[in-house]
């Protein structure tokens, strides 16, 4: 779980993290902070990038949606998100976590969303990794002719 | 002559909820979600993604369903949509050698560290109907084995190693963008690159397919094909640093072509190469087949006069939006142009009859 040890780490995971998962956890947290929004949650395009060749100088493949919000708890904390795909509701919940990972309910968020989110999103991935592994081909080698 | 355009707008009205009516059809089948679309029509999806140039599932099935299917009028919708958008940014360069493969194989090396993984493929089926599928959609559970550790390298690189192959050059030069700027020739590979990702499936196959068939022709192998899943980094400039935004299905397909070698070079391998939104390998190994085609003059190949080598010509041509806006619009009213065509040639036969006349 070393990923969500740092903010970038936690607030990746939020972003790739499915939306129904997300508001599943969030909502076993149990926590409704006060907040006032330093950006209301935007809709929006980010241009992604690849690579010629994979290496080599980079060119614009296409847009991706992206829904980014920041926010300041009544305590202080300001968090913000940056999250694949048009789901407002999951980009308050991100900004909100996130800016609670700056505060004394850290240690709780941690438990109860962040590492439950991070196992969720491992054994998707070990499953789908499981599933192409069954399918790589075990060349052998028939002997024919003499000796 | 003027000619009356008003008096359409009841016809429209009624045009479009007939639309909508023929759109669901038989009411006494069960209406088909978009979820339903997003999941099991997922390959139509993906088409829509890359060649809408906007990577998001559940509006490209929403416009699948409101195109009733017409996948060029689904990716219209997605263009349309696009345009709307703020743009927030762009991502750094994609890392693909990180790519979570579901599928990896290579047509050149057997023995590829990271084997032939075929994933979830329609080769090797033998392509007869399965009126299974209309019966029930039960499936058996798929076999799982050890997962692979770590990445799957990329196969040009153990070309690389011995030189046997020309280098990618290494640069952060950021890309020019054709949406924000009209297309200009010549125009570089990065935008003939990201015109290729977004260009007609089927306009980008025939020009790889006329390649392999002798116009231009430069003999690819497929050194690797990829489908998996990459994460999206992006710098955020209020907190400092970079995040993973999201994670993205792409497919890559790097060729490996043959070349004689020229004054400054020897022979050697060169590169064609293709990358799309979604699972979309008809689409990436194309554009891998064009983009080579279309390197002749750097390197140094003669210009055969193919169709595949004319930059103006694939890439004023491979936009599917393009060419139905401008091929449907004919069939838009044309009313007075036609009527001034009519006067024309009514005038000139008068004057071929008065010729004729006179002659006589």
């Amino acid at each position: 779980m070393g990923k969500i040890d740092t903010r970038q780490g936690w607030i990746s995971l939020l972003a790739k993290a499915p939306a129904g998962a997300l508001a599943r956890r969030w909502a076993a947290l149990g926590l409704s902070p006060g907040f006032t929004w330093l950006r209301a949650p935007e809709i929006g395009g980010v241009m992604v990038r690849g690579r010629m060749g994979a290496t080599g100088a980079p060119f614009n493949l296409g847009e991706m949606t992206v829904t980014r919000c920041a926010l300041r708890l009544e305590g202080g904390a300001v968090g913000h998100a940056y999250v694949q795909g048009r789901d407002k509701a999951k980009a308050e919940q991100a900004a909100l976590l996130d800016a609670l990972m700056q505060t004394d309910a850290a240690a709780e968020v941690r438990e109860k969303v962040l590492e439950p989110l991070a196992a969720e999103l491992e054994a998707a991935a070990a499953t789908r990794a499981a599933k192409a592994a069954a399918t790589k081909v075990a060349f052998f080698t028939m002997v024919r002719g003499e000796d | 002559m003027y000619v009356a355009v008003k008096g359409g707008e009841r016809a429209i009205d009624n045009a479009h909820s007939w639309l909508a009516e023929e759109r669901r059809g038989d009411t006494a089948i069960a209406e088909l979600s978009v979820g339903q679309i997003r999941e099991q029509l997922a390959l139509a999806v993906n088409r829509v993604m890359a060649e809408g140039s906007l990577y998001d599932p559940d509006l490209a099935a929403l416009a699948i369903k409101q195109a009733r299917g017409d996948l060029i009028e689904a990716i219209f919708l997605i263009r349309a949509y696009r345009t709307t958008l703020p743009r927030i940014g762009h991502s750094r360069p994609l890392g693909t050698g990180a790519m979570a493969c579901d599928r990896r194989i290579s047509a050149t090396f057997k023995d590829a560290p990271g084997g032939q993984v075929l994933g979830p493929t329609f080769d090797y089926t033998h392509r007869l109907l399965e009126f299974r599928l209309a019966a029930d959609g039960a499936v058996p559970p798929t076999a799982e084995a050890e997962p692979q550790q770590g990445p799957v390298p990329h196969i040009t690189g153990f070309l690389n190693r011995d030189g046997l192959i020309e280098e990618e050059t290494a640069s952060d030069e950021p890309p020019r963008d054709l949406t924000r700027e009209p297309l200009e020739f010549p125009a570089s590979r990065a935008l003939r690159l990201q015109a290729l990702a977004r260009g007609d499936e089927g306009f980008v196959l025939s020009m790889a397919y006329s390649t392999q068939r002798g116009y231009g022709r430069n003999h690819p192998f497929v050194g690797e094909l990829r489908v998996g899943q990459v994460a999206v980094e992006m710098d955020i400039p209020e907190l400092g640093f970079a995040v993973e935004i999201g994670e993205i299905t792409l497919t890559e397909c790097e060729t490996v072509n043959q070349f004689k070698g020229s004054k400054t070079e020897p022979p050697q391998f060169t590169r064609g190469y293709g990358l799309t939104l979604g699972h979309t390998e008809r689409k990436a190994i194309s554009m891998a087949l064009v983009d080579r085609a279309l390197r002749w003059k750097e390197l140094g190949e003669d210009n055969v006069g193919a169709p595949a080598q004319d930059e103006e010509f694939v890439l004023s041509h491979a936009d599917n939006i393009q060419a139905t806006g401008f091929l449907e619009h004919i069939k838009l009213p044309h009313y007075v142009d036609f009527q001034s065509e009519l006067e024309l040639v009514r005038k000139l036969r008068a004057e071929a009859g008065q010729a004729g006349e006179a002659r006589t």
